[in-house]
C-alpha cells in the first residue's frame, strides 16, 4: 500500500510542480501583495500590512465604473446567450433538412478571432465622417436619428458591448446544447406523445430537466466567463477603456498594473482579489440553487 | 374498444443507393376484440414492433385502415388516439417521482377533461394500487427495481383509462423468475380493468401463457391467429409449427405413398394426402415409445423430474438429433440403443416440402 502511494505521488509530481508554481504560487501571492501597503516593484518593498488597498479600490471612480458594467454585462449577457442557445438548439435538433449548414452556421463565430470580429462591429455601428455605420442605415429606414453607438452615449456602447459578447459567447453554448439534446432517448419522447402532452410541457417539463446538467454547466462558466471580460471591451472601445467608461474589472486589474496609470501591483491585486470573492461568492449561490433543479441521472 | 387492422402496410424508404425498401409490416388484416388480451409473436425483425407503433400512431401506416371501435384513426396523431403505451425500457422520466410520473399523462388533459387535484391524487392512487406500488410513489425511477419500474410503466399507461393498452416487450428486461410473475400481473391487471390489450413478445411461452389470442408474425405478413392452444395444436405453416412449443417440433423427410406415410422406409401411420415426398413434424410428446414401427436410435436419456427427454437421432431426420418427451413410467420401455416409437395423429402435421404449407389430411394408426 505505501509502495503505491509514492508512485501515485510520482505520477502526479510533474502536473503538482507546475500548477503549484504558476497557480498557487501566484494566487497565494495576489492575497499577500494585496494586503501590502505601497509596495514597490523596483526596490521590492512596503510601508506595512493593512486593508488600504482595498478601501482605495472602494473608493476609486473607475473601479465602481468597471464593477458596474461588468455586472451589468453578467446580468444581461449570461440569461440572454444561455437562453437563445438553448432555443437555437432545440430549432436545430428538431429540423432535419440542412442541419449540418445551420450548425456550421451558428458556430463560425467561435472559431473566429475576438477582434476581427470586433472589426466587423466596427462597420455594423461605428459612425465616422463618411457613414453612420450599417446599423444606424438601417434605423434610418425607420425614421430613427443616428446613435454613435461607439464613442457615444452609455447605454448605446453598453448595448454594443453585450451584443458582441452574447454573439461570441453563443456558439459554444449552442454546440454543447445540440450534443446534450441528441442524448436524450427518442423514448421519453414517443412516451410524451403517446401521453399527449403539449409540445411546450415537452420542453419544460422533459427537454430542460434532462439537459439540466449541461445547462447548470453552461450557466456557471458562463457566469465566470462574463465577470472576467476584458478582451471583448478592448476589440470595440481601444485600451483606453476607462475614457470610454467601459472598462471591467479584469480591465481594471490590468490597468492598475501595465495601464498608462499602472504601477500599482497592490490595488490591482486588491482588485482581483474582490473578483475572486464575487465569482465565488456567485458560483456558490449557483451550486445551492442547482441542487433543486439540476438532475443528474 | 374493439380495433380494426384493414391492409396495413408500412414501407420504410430505402436506406442508401441499390438497397430497396423494407417493408415492415405487409397487408396485416385483423380484428382484435373489446377486452381482449392479444399477443403479437414472432421472431426479431418481423414487424411486430412496427404494428404496434402503428397502433399507436408513432408511426404512420404507408397504406390501409385502422379503426378504434368505428372511428378512422388511420391519420390520427399519437397525442389524440388515446392509447396508454409500456415502452421495451419502461421510459419513466427520471428526474419525476414515481407518483410524478403516474400523474404526468393526467395534467397533459385540458378543458372538462383535465381531472381536478384531488381526483387526479385518487386516479394515481387507484393505479399504483392495481400495480401494487403504493408505498413506492415518493421515489425516484433510478431507486426501484426492474420489475417495480415495469408496475410504475404500466401503471402510467393505465392511469388515463386509455382505450387501449399497448406493451412493448413488457418482459425483456426481467430475470427468468420475475417474469413468470409479471406475466401473470399482466394478466390480472388486465382482467381488472377490461382493456384492450395488445402486447408484442418474442417468446412464444409468454405468449402463450397469457394471452386470448395470439399472431404469429415473420417478415411482416401474418402466419397464423387464433386462441394459443388452436395455433400450437393447428398450424397453419412450417413456420408456425417450428415456432410454437418447447422443445420445438422435429421434422422429417418423410413419403406419403398408397394411403400410408413412410418415415426411414417404414409406413407410421395411415394418410389420406395425395403421394409425394412430404415434410413430417412432430411435437415432443406426439411419440409412444415400444409400440410402432417408427425406429430411432437413443444417444441419451435426460430425466426432468416430472418428464422424462430423449435425445434420438435418426436418418430420416432434418437435424442432428431431436427430443422426444416421454412420461417418466414409459423409461423402462426403453431398452438398448434402438427403439420404436407409435405416433400419436393428433401431434403429428405434413407440409408441403417447398412451400412450407400445410398438408391438411386425415392421419390415423
Amino acid at each position: 500500500m505505501e509502495k503505491r502511494n509514492h508512485k501515485a505521488w510520482l505520477y502526479l509530481a510533474p502536473a503538482l510542480v507546475f500548477l503549484g508554481l504558476f497557480l498557487v504560487y501566484p494566487l497565494i501571492d495576489v492575497f499577500i501583495f494585496s494586503l501590502e501597503e505601497g509596495y514597490n516593484f523596483a526596490s521590492q518593498t512596503s510601508f506595512g500590512t493593512g486593508l488600504y488597498n482595498f478601501s482605495y479600490v472602494l473608493h476609486d471612480p473607475y473601479f465602481l465604473q468597471a464593477l458596474k458594467n461588468t455586472f451589468i454585462l453578467v446580468l444581461i449577457t449570461v440569461p440572454v446567450s444561455t437562453g437563445l442557445a438553448l432555443l437555437i438548439s432545440v430549432g436545430l435538433a428538431s429540423i432535419k433538412k440542412l442541419r449540418n449548414l445551420f450548425q456550421t452556421i451558428y458556430f463560425l463565430p467561435y472559431v473566429t478571432n475576438t477582434l476581427a470580429v470586433g472589426l466587423v462591429f466596427m462597420i455594423l455601428f461605428q459612425k465616422t465622417p463618411y457613414s453612420d455605420g450599417f446599423v444606424n442605415l438601417i434605423l434610418g429606414f425607420f425614421g430613427v436619428a443616428p446613435i454613435d453607438f461607439i464613442g457615444g452615449p452609455y447605454w448605446a456602447k453598453m448595448l454594443v458591448l453585450c451584443l458582441y459578447t452574447i454573439w461570441v459567447v453563443m456558439p459554444f453554448k449552442v454546440l454543447v446544447l445540440t450534443s446534450a439534446l441528441a442524448s436524450v432517448k427518442q423514448d421519453y419522447y414517443n412516451a410524451a406523445m403517446v401521453d399527449g402532452t403539449p409540445k411546450w410541457r415537452v420542453f419544460t417539463k422533459i427537454t430542460v430537466p434532462m439537459i439540466s446538467p449541461t445547462l447548470f454547466y453552461l450557466i456557471i462558466t458562463g457566469f465566470i466567463g462574463a465577470f472576467k471580460a476584458y478582451s471583448d471591451a478592448v476589440a470595440l472601445f481601444g485600451t483606453n477603456l476607462n475614457a470610454a467608461e467601459m472598462n471591467t474589472i479584469v480591465g481594471y486589474v490590468y490597468d492598475m498594473l501595465y495601464g498608462a496609470s499602472g504601477g500599482y501591483p497592490s490595488y490591482a491585486s486588491a482588485a482581483a482579489v474582490i473578483l475572486f470573492a464575487i465569482v465565488l461568492t456567485i458560483t456558490c449561490i449557483n451550486l445551492i440553487v442547482s441542487r433543486k433543479h439540476v438532475h443528474y441521472s | 374498444m374493439k380495433v380494426t387492422l384493414q391492409n396495413l402496410t408500412k414501407t420504410f424508404p430505402a436506406r442508401g443507393k441499390g438497397k430497396k425498401p423494407v417493408t415492415a409490416v405487409d397487408n396485416f388484416t385483423l380484428e382484435i376484440q373489446d377486452g381482449e388480451l392479444l399477443a403479437l409473436l414472432g421472431p426479431s425483425g418481423c414487424g411486430k414492433s412496427t404494428t404496434l407503433n402503428l397502433l399507436c400512431g408513432l408511426l404512420e401506416p404507408s397504406s390501409g385502415k385502422l379503426f378504434f371501435g368505428d372511428d378512422d384513426v388511420t391519420k390520427l396523431p399519437a397525442q389524440n388516439r388515446g392509447v396508454g403505451m409500456v415502452f421495451q425500457n419502461y421510459a419513466l422520466y427520471p428526474h419525476l417521482t414515481v407518483e410524478q410520473n403516474i400523474r404526468f399523462p393526467l395534467e397533459n388533459l385540458k378543458g372538462k377533461d383535465r381531472p381536478t387535484k384531488e381526483q387526479m391524487a385518487n386516479k394515481v392512487k387507484e393505479a399504483a394500487d392495481l400495480v401494487q406500488i403504493g408505498e413506492l410513489l415518493e421515489r425516484k425511477p433510478s431507486e426501484l427495481s426492474g420489475g417495480q419500474q415495469q408496475r410504475v410503466a404500466i401503471a402510467r399507461a393505465l392511469v388515463k383509462m386509455p382505450r387501449i393498452l399497448l406493451l412493448d416487450e413488457p418482459l425483456s428486461n426481467l430475470d427468468a423468475r420475475l417474469r413468470l410473475q409479471t406475466r401473470e400481473e399482466i394478466r390480472r391487471i388486465q382482467r381488472a380493468t377490461g382493456i384492450t390489450t395488445v402486447f408484442v413478445t418474442h417468446d412464444q411461452e409468454e405468449a402463450m401463457s397469457i394471452s386470448d389470442r395470439i399472431v404469429v408474425m415473420k417478415d411482416g405478413l401474418l402466419h397464423q391467429a387464433g386462441k394459443p392452444q388452436e395455433v400450437y395444436d393447428d398450424p397453419a405453416d412450417l413456420f408456425v409449427a417450428k415456432f410454437l412449443g418447447t422443445p420445438p417440433i422435429n421434422t422429417f423427410d418423410g413419403q406419403v405413398k398408397d394411403g400410408k406415410l413412410f418415415l426411414n422406409g417404414a409406413a407410421v401411420l395411415s394418410c389420406d394426402a395425395p403421394d409425394g415426398d412430404v415434410v413430417v413434424a412432430i411435437r415432443p410428446e406426439g411419440f409412444l415409445p415400444g409400440e410402432g414401427s417408427f425406429i430411432c436410435c437413443v444417444q441419451r436419456l435426460e430425466v426432468m423430474g416430472r418428464d422424462t427427454s430423449l435425445v434420438c437421432n435418426c436418418p430420416c431426420f432434418t437435424g442432428e438429433h431431436f427430443r422426444v418427451i416421454i412420461d417418466s413410467d414409459d423409461t423402462q420401455k426403453v431398452t438398448g440403443t434402438s427403439v420404436s416409437f407409435g405416433l400419436k395423429p393428433g401431434k403429428v402435421f405434413l407440409f408441403d416440402k417447398e412451400t412450407g404449407c400445410r398438408i391438411r389430411c386425415n392421419l390415423g394408426e
